[in-house]
């Protein structure tokens, strides 16, 4: 299987660097200074793919802290702020749509 | 209930010791992710979306109610408060944390459970009918093969590292409860001519990305065989299956590809080796397996007690709720009595841990601390006494698992879909939310009969959408959910993959589509008592697509 950083990175838009976090599994985003956290608004955004390549070269080094790092579409609102770029990375971020009981809080 | 010996405890606990020390090893960064991935996987621990999910093992789908009340607390202590039952008659946790797995583990073997070939490409937990062991149709318990054959796979070196995941199902009744058709293997107990009991050998079966109907190799196998027969099969699927593309890598693309006749021979020439050597079964040790499963102490009692026709009479919910969940038993006096896991409105295979333990303690009292689990994703009692039914019955109904729907329209099979797993591309529990809002009328459901309506995420089929009477398959277009729908799949001894209906619909068009579905049945059938699958499999899909798609 080809590993995330050998394949060539597309993005059509900005991006972060989303994983899950080793001991629970909960959805992190790597940051600016190289942490990882559950927020969304304090993730690193990149809009070229070189930026991507090297914040997700940078995130999966990280082996120990989080899992499965990827890069996800982001849409940036009236704000500035981050929202989730698409239905999956939506679900990862407000958790389950099926009720109100089940969403994350980890 | 089968109880399990001294070897089986000592397994357990090694593996608990073992995955204790592989967690603490990756935690601490001794192990890399890929190197854990294999391990935690055999253990049946995944990564989902929002986080880990432990995946349970529940042999032939019977439980214990201490075996319950762990899983209960297993909810309450490490999750948040619920579990989800699966069509495999497992059991998974959807928040559980890395970091609690090994006390997780150690709590649940306390309760011999554990989640060992629950995941990996080994052969996963052998199922069976939900009814075993009571059902009035069946020739004998199939539970004691499935343990034999849960025995010999369990850790078997050869097994281990098989080209993809091997499921295997048993049955021994008359209607197949357990889907056997769409297994890598399914066997069928009968009668032949001489009136010896075998088995019936079926390969090649499943679902998924390409689905297939298993095809039968052998019409009657002794059952001294069992265990050398199907080790041939597994050999011979090792052997020339299709381990370069894990999307050919089942053994049904290796049957169809070699085709039926030419499968069955290359496992009979396998099976020559081996068929009187140690695999040959003593009946000894068939007998030592089968004397460990318990069957409870019935009281003698009479059939159709009347009080139990007076209260039907009194009150209409419990009557309908008799005429819906409960099912003739083989012993006189008593039932089989299915919980139905599909509230209005709830995630299907859904039970709190407060459920669970209420459940527990009900099968104390009710029916001999024994519970199943079917892979429609609904409990079972196999063992109530006729007298005792109206009593449940309110306890049942209090604690919201007594909903009369099971077996119709909004007693739906859904997998986890987009909302937990990482696989999906589409959410498959709010379309069976929505459709149980839709069918809430219960007068209705029980006009419409026999209906079962499957739902996948993926294609992967956890949902059994292809042998659902209605099949909806959700898919990703341009960023968008999307559904097909299928008609006149079915998974019982006529078993049937469904057509497909047209084009996809959007999420919010589902439901609609479904309803314009049924409304075109009730128009259609010949005679109410003409069933959904049976108006299909005379009409096919043609009438139903013109209506679907006239309004849409």
């Amino acid at each position: 299987m080809t590993s995330p950083l050998e394949q060539k990175l597309k993005i059509a838009g900005p991006v972060v660097v989303t994983a899950n976090r080793l001991r629970d599994g909960a959805v992190v985003y790597r940051t600016l200074d190289g942490r990882w956290s559950n927020r969304l608004d304090e993730a690193a955004v990149a809009n070229t793919a070189p930026a991507a390549t090297a914040l997700l070269a940078a995130s999966i080094a990280d082996d120990i802290s989080a899992v499965g790092a990827y890069v996800a579409p982001v849409r940036i609102n009236a704000n500035g702020q981050s929202e989730p770029g698409n239905l999956r990375e939506s679900i990862r971020h407000a958790g389950p749509t099926v009720a109100p009981a089940m969403t994350p809080g980890i | 209930m089968y109880l399990y010996d001294e070897l089986d405890r000592t397994i357990v606990a090694e593996r608990v010791a073992e995955f204790r020390d592989q967690v603490g090893r990756r935690i601490s960064g001794a192990l890399t992710e890929e190197e854990f991935k294999l391990l935690r996987l055999m253990n049946g621990v995944y990564l989902q979306l929002h986080a880990y999910m432990l995946r349970i093992s529940i042999p032939y789908g019977t439980l214990s109610s201490r075996q319950l009340r762990m899983l209960a607390h297993v909810g309450r202590r490490y999750d948040r408060n619920y579990g989800h039952f699966t069509t495999r008659q497992n059991i998974q946790f959807n928040w559980i944390k890395l970091e609690d797995l090994p006390n997780a583990t150690a709590d649940l073997a306390s309760a011999g459970l554990h989640g060992m070939q629950t995941s990996g490409n080994c052969v996963r937990n052998i199922t069976t009918d939900q009814w075993a062991g009571v059902a009035p149709d069946e020739i004998e318990d199939p539970r004691i093969w499935a343990e034999l054959l849960r025995q010999h796979c369990t850790m078997h070196p050869e097994f281990s590292f098989l080209p993809r995941k091997f499921k295997i199902a048993v049955t021994a009744a008359t209607h197949d409860r357990a889907a056997v058709k769409v297994h890598d293997i399914g066997l069928r107990l009968h009668r032949n001519g001489a009136g010896e009991v075998g088995f019936e050998v079926l390969v090649g079966g499943g679902l998924g990305r390409t689905p297939f109907i298993a095809k039968s190799i052998r019409p009657f196998l002794p059952k001294r065989d069992i265990l050398s027969y199907t080790e041939a099969i597994l050999r011979v699927y090792n052997q020339f299956a299709r381990r370069d593309n894990i999307y050919k890598a089942r053994i049904k693309i290796l049957v169809h590809d070699l085709g039926a006749e030419a499968f069955a021979r290359e496992v009979e020439a396998e099976w020559q080796h081996i068929k009187d050597g140690p695999l040959a079964l003593d009946p000894a040790v068939v007998a030592e397996i089968a004397a460990r499963f318990r069957y409870p102490d019935y009281a003698r009692l009479d059939e159709n007690p009347p009080e139990l026709a007076q209260l039907r009479n009194a009150d209409r919910r419990f009557d309908t709720w008799l005429g819906n969940a409960v099912a003739n038993h083989k012993v006189p006096g008593y039932a089989i009595v299915t919980l139905s896991l599909k509230p209005e409105g709830g995630p299907p295979g859904d039970a709190t841990s407060d459920q669970m333990d209420a459940i527990a303690d009900l099968a104390d009292r009710y029916s001999f601390g024994e519970i199943r689990v079917g892979h429609e994703q609904n409990l079972v009692f196999p063992h109530v006494a006729q007298r005792d039914l109206a009593e449940l019955w309110r306890a049942l109904d209090a604690i919201g698992v007594a909903t009369p729907n099971v077996g119709l329209v909004s007693d739906i099979i859904a997998c986890p879909g987009l909302d937990y797993c990482s696989l999906a591309n589409a959410r498959a529990i709010p379309v069976a939310q929505e459709l149980t809002r839709r069918f809430r009328d219960l007068d209705l459901a029980r006009d419409l009969g026999r209906l079962h309506i499957n739902i996948s995420g993926c294609i992967n089929a956890c949902g059994h959408h292809h042998v659902g009477h209605i099949g909806i398959l959700g898919v990703e277009k341009n960023g968008e959910e999307f559904y097909q729908i299928t008609l006149g799949g079915r998974a019982d001894e006529r078993a049937e993959l469904g057509a497909l209906l047209g084009p996809a619909v959007p999420y919010g068009k589902v439901a609609d589509a479904v309803e314009e579905v049924v409304a075109a049945y009730l128009e259609l059938r010949e005679r109410p008592s003409e069933k959904f699958v049976e108006t299909v499999k005379r009409l096919g899909v043609e009438p139903f697509k013109e209506r679907v798609y006239a309004t849409h």
